[in-house]
């Protein structure tokens, strides 16, 4: 106890010669207090999240397991996604992140090459096996490092009106070329209606449609980076939506806006390509139709496959600030993995859980409240999910995102010509990359 | 002797001492931030390797690479003409409007005056992005009762936020906001006026039209000078009404105006030194326009003094 007034001075000291050292080396202070004194002992633990309810799961914690190991962990509520990114590298330039954050997978290269997360692969190694391989695989980076462990994800499916496909003898589709055709008979018999729209205002949505036509957008090899943004999986893909947008088959305009919402709630659009979460956003954008919706597998490029992309998902990550990262790892394993915890994160947070085991067990054994009327529902779901295709992301996924709305979102509105749009989003990714100094080979 | 000395040394120092506390002030939160933003216009970042893991991005010196990247960047370029289009709408038109009904409100015919102009002056007191949320919603056809109307009647629909349109409807929002707060800085000059001027003008029979083109606008000139000042940076600076209808329209990109640009560059795409680098251009563009318009202003205004 005498000890600990001279300590704090130390560290006063420590870190004041920090600063003016720069980050660097403060991070380096930070690595070495945490394998020397904070293996044991108590930790308060500070965690940005954007998830709904989170303190309530993280009470569960602090009242059990991290009772026993005096780990306490505070909520800290973030904006989600592009917004905490920044927020987390701001503060990790400061040496100030947090101990723990939420972050989604496409992100992780960038944390990691902003040397913002730390690497947890002796903390939480042994949980790989609760996870898919395809899951996991987005938290190494396809290194021996572990950034992160998974706590959602997103895999992709075909949502749409089963009344009106009935009303209109529509069949649901199964491949692509069948999708397109199902867009233009229901342009034959009720004009004014859409299949769905094209939406240049959430690029990971596109991403996962990519990913399923199996699309690598950032490889590595050696030292050099890969960017493969306009490979001809992702030109397939374009080429089919700019296609269907040109001949009016399909609406162009974005989706989340109050015109979209009232577009699905009245059934101008049928048909939502969307992923495990749709039920509570169609919840919300459409609560006049509940229970006239039908979930089926994304349609597929050829019969003979049986893939899907994934579209939003996330992951808890410990940052290299964080002074008890041993500590912080314990949480986020616990948090994503013990069954309790995913149950609640499941109720109060309406997370699709990444642990392969949850995916079948309590809060998922009905199916959702807007889905009533399809029962298996959610066994489903588990199935499509073991279908994920493997997911290629690079250290600047925001570059390629920000470059994807501005060129397909003119490309969408002018009807031209969606591969050379993906051409723009190539160019820009890998200029910026070679700006910032990576090798990218051609 | 040494008395004098000494008290004349303090007075001396005095006014230092009261000018210290505005002075740090001034260096603290005006001057470092300026020049940490410049600093930062001349740096870089720079990878090694695959980037990955700990010191493999380095900041380094960038010279003026980021300043020839932004000016030669189209987006830039693009963007600041789509904001002198705007600003071409705008100005004019609210001034304009705040000058007619600043007009209006000063003649003796006027009922209910403190009424109207509250009611012309409310819109601005509502923040820029909630009149841009609440304009968004008029403007999107599917659910604007515009348009409701429109078709009810059978008439065209135009598409708003689309092309040309999408300048009327942007610059509509910011003509509705600012043309009240334009209105009271006009009319209250105008409050300032002598009576007399105007007595001796109707003795010698001005009929109120010509009382306000002859007498009261030229009287008022330097309130215009200060609006369109005031105008001019406010629209180089336009940011809070195209970002919130971005979501809602796809002709809305994310580097519409140079602004908006600066943000993309900082927050989305992650490259504080290339924003750094192009807001000192538009800080320098801004003060460049504001101030060349001021002295050629006062220019004029000297000019017709001394005839």
């Amino acid at each position: 106890m005498p000890n600990t007034k001279r300590s704090r001075l130390f560290k006063v000291a420590a870190s004041a010669v920090a600063v003016t050292l720069g980050a660097t080396a403060l991070a380096a202070c930070g690595s070495e207090d945490k394998d020397s004194a904070a293996e044991s002992g108590p930790a308060s633990l500070t965690y940005w999240t954007w998830t709904p309810g989170m303190d309530k799961v993280v009470d569960l914690w602090n009242k059990g397991p991290g009772k026993k190991d005096q780990i306490t962990v505070t909520v800290k509520k973030q904006a989600s996604g592009d917004t905490l990114v920044t927020k987390i590298l701001t503060a990790h330039k400061a040496g100030k992140a947090p101990d723990l954050v939420q972050a989604e997978y496409q992100a992780l290269p960038t944390l990691v090459s902003n040397d913002a997360l730390a690497d947890i692969a002796k903390n939480v190694g042994d949980a790989k096996d609760k996870f898919a391989e395809g899951v996991w695989q987005q938290t190494t980076l396809g290194t021996d490092a572990v950034y992160a462990v998974p706590q959602d994800i997103g895999p992709m499916m075909f949502y749409y009106r089963e009344d009106l496909f009935k009303k209109y003898k529509l069949t649901v589709p199964t491949t692509w070329e069948q999708f397109a055709g199902t867009a233009r008979q229901l342009k034959k018999v009720a004009p004014d209606k859409d299949l769905t729209t094209f939406s240049a205002n959430d690029s990971g949505l596109f991403a996962g449609l990519a990913q399923q036509a199996g699309a690598k957008w950032w490889t590595t090899s050696g030292d050099k980076w890969k960017v493969g943004i306009d490979d001809p999986a992702t030109e397939k893909v374009a080429k089919f939506w700019g296609d269907l947008v040109k001949e009016g088959a399909v609406d162009n305009q974005p989706m989340y806006t109050p015109a979209w919402n009232k577009a699905i709630n009245t059934g101008k659009q049928i048909a939502w390509v969307s992923a495990v979460w749709a039920p509570g956003t169609l919840n919300t954008a459409a609560p006049d139709t509940k229970g006239k919706w039908a979930m089926a597998p994304l349609p597929q490029w050829s019969n003979s496959e049986n893939v899907t992309g994934s579209w939003g998902g996330s992951s808890t990550a410990v940052t290299t600030d964080s002074q008890h990262k041993a500590a912080a790892a314990k949480f986020a394993a616990w948090l994503n993995t013990d069954g309790d915890a995913l149950n609640a994160l499941a109720k109060e947070g309406g997370i699709y859980p990444a642990s392969s085991s949850a995916q079948l067990s309590g809060a998922f054994t009905t199916p959702p409240d807007y889905f009533s009327n399809q029962p298996d529902f959610y066994g489903q779901a588990a199935k499509i999910a073991k279908t994920t295709a493997p997911s290629a992301w690079g250290p600047n996924v925001n570059v390629a995102y920000t470059s994807f709305k501005d060129a397909f979102g003119a490309a969408a509105k002018d009807k031209s010509d969606f591969t050379a749009a993906l051409k723009t989003m190539q160019d820009a990714t890998v200029t910026d990359m070679k700006k910032q100094g990576f090798e990218v080979s051609e | 002797m040494t008395t004098t000395s000494r008290r004349s040394y303090g007075v001396k120092g005095a006014p230092y001492a009261f000018l210290l506390p505005a002075a740090t002030l001034f260096a603290l939160f005006f001057a470092l931030p300026i020049g940490y933003a410049i600093w930062l216009s001349f740096r870089k970042v720079k990878v090694s390797g695959l980037g990955l893991g700990s010191g493999a991005r380095r900041e380094v010196w960038a010279g003026v690479e980021n300043y020839t990247d932004a000016l030669t960047d189209n987006e830039l370029v693009d963007g600041a003409l789509r904001v002198l289009g705007y600003g071409c709408v705008v100005v004019p038109v609210m001034l304009g409007l705040a000058l007619l009904f600043a007009l209006m409100l000063d003649s003796d015919k006027v009922r209910l005056a403190p009424f109207t102009r509250l009611a012309i002056f409310l819109p601005y007191a509502i923040p820029g992005v909630v009149a841009a949320l609440l304009w968004g919603f008029l403007y999107l056809p599917d659910v604007s009762p515009f348009y409701f109307v429109l078709e009810r009647l059978g008439l065209p629909q135009p598409d708003l936020l689309d092309g040309g349109p999408l300048y009327l409807a942007l610059s509509n929002i910011a003509v509705w906001g600012g043309t009240g707060f334009n209105m009271i800085v006009i009319y209250t000059s105008l409050r300032a006026i002598p009576a007399e001027v105007y007595e001796a003008a109707k003795l010698d029979g001005a009929t109120p039209l010509q009382i306000a083109l002859r007498i009261k606008i030229p009287m008022v000139a330097p309130s215009l000078v200060l609006t369109f000042f005031f105008s001019i940076i406010a629209t180089l600076q336009v940011f809070n009404e195209p970002t919130t209808l971005k979501p809602l329209t796809n002709s809305v990109s994310t580097t519409w105006s140079p602004l908006m640009k600066v943000y993309r560059d900082a927050f989305g795409t992650g490259d504080i030194y290339q924003a750094a680098a192009e807001a000192v251009i538009i800080a320098l563009a801004t003060l460049v326009l504001s101030f060349g318009f001021l002295r050629a202003a006062n220019r004029r205004n000297r000019q017709e003094a001394a005839r």
